[in-house]
């Protein structure tokens, strides 16, 4: 019988992934995402 | 009745959803893309940054630039984000906030004879995205390096047709530099484009359900998300009305909670016995007390 992970290890998955997700953002990866997604990209177009 | 007025509404939620992400709208007459801060931010379905409507950043794009760059860098912000959407909600972004999702459901409603892919040959086509998640989302952008130090983001570059759709055939018909520049990989990507929307008036979303990296990482999730599909194995009869009506085949009574699973909710309105629900946490969404976890016979 398959048994349903309980919902206190998604909440603690769900933690972890919001700490990740802080960590990412103090470290300025923000500002990478900004300066590539305000210029036209010109591989996702096709041309670069 | 119930399940048209569901199908409208899920219908009606895409496209609103849509417009909600997409609503710099001058761009389109312009040429030009948002520069604004909410480009820092992804939203949570396929949809290109350079569309000219586009206000956030596609997270799949937003990954590789990250992996890419000459210092080269994970994505804790990108991986975090999408794992917390897919922790709370599994594929429900799929079926209810993409796009491309619905372009590809709306050429299915064109009324042509509908193309049944083999089982086997479905299943092994289903492992691709994984591919395509671990090979050209992360690997090659994270390892690769060519000239000058930089890498490539290789499936916005290669594969993706969303950025094709969204941002390459709008811009390139607004700006005449960008029409100068088109070549052999523009016209591969065209190429490739037309055949996921072809095919996608025979099979019910196939870039979805073979190709799309973000749709694999988030049925990753499916299994332990918040939002989960459940079963009373009490009140099912047995008549497999919610495995006819899953336009993503999925075995519902075996595999609720299949990787396959979009959350579309069409398998819950086709019950016929109520047996199918969902479940957040512990609570049934539609009301009433806490699921039965009684399984199937």
């Amino acid at each position: 019988m398959k048994r349903r992970i309980p919902t206190s290890v998604t909440l603690l998955l769900l933690g972890l992934a919001a700490l990740c997700c802080l960590f990412g953002t103090l470290r300025g990866e923000g500002e990478t995402v900004r300066a590539k997604a305000a210029a036209v990209c010109l591989e996702c177009i096709g041309i670069g | 009745m119930k399940r048209k007025s569901h199908a409208a509404l899920r219908k009606a939620v895409q496209a609103i959803w849509g417009l909600l992400t997409n609503a710099h709208l001058s761009g389109f007459v312009k040429g030009t893309i948002y520069q604004g801060p909410l480009k820092r931010f992804c939203v949570p379905g396929m949809n290109c940054y350079s569309c000219p409507g586009a206000l956030g950043a596609c997270p799949i794009g937003a990954m590789q630039a990250l992996f890419n760059g000459r210092r080269r860098r994970f994505a804790f912000s990108v991986v975090g984000y999408l794992a917390a959407v897919g922790l709370l909600a599994g594929r429900f972004v799929c079926g209810w906030l993409c796009l491309f999702g619905l372009l590809q459901e709306l050429l299915y409603k064109i009324p042509t004879p509908k193309l049944k892919v083999p089982e086997k040959a479905d299943r092994v086509l289903r492992l691709l995205k994984y591919g395509v998640l671990l090979i050209l989302v992360f690997a090659l952008p994270f390892f690769w390096r060519g000239e000058g130090g930089a890498g490539e983001p290789f499936f916005c570059k290669y594969l993706c047709p969303v950025g094709t759709l969204e941002a390459g055939a709008p811009l390139v018909l607004l700006r005449g530099e960008l029409r100068a520049a088109v070549g052999l990989l523009f016209r591969w990507k065209l190429l490739w484009l037309a055949l996921i929307l072809f095919s996608s008036v025979f099979v019910y979303r196939p870039f979805c359900k073979y190709l799309c990296p973000l749709g694999a990482f988030y049925s990753l999730f499916q299994k332990i998300s918040l939002l989960r599909l459940s079963l009373d194995g009490e009140k099912c009869v047995s008549c497999g009305k919610c495995e006819r009506t899953c336009p993503m085949d999925v075995r519902v009574t075996a595999d609720p909670n299949s990787a396959e699973c979009i959350r579309c909710g069409a398998c819950v309105r086709s019950c016929p016995s109520g047996a199918l629900h969902f479940t957040g946490g512990r609570w049934k969404l539609d009301g009433g007390a806490s699921p039965s976890r009684k399984k199937p016979e």
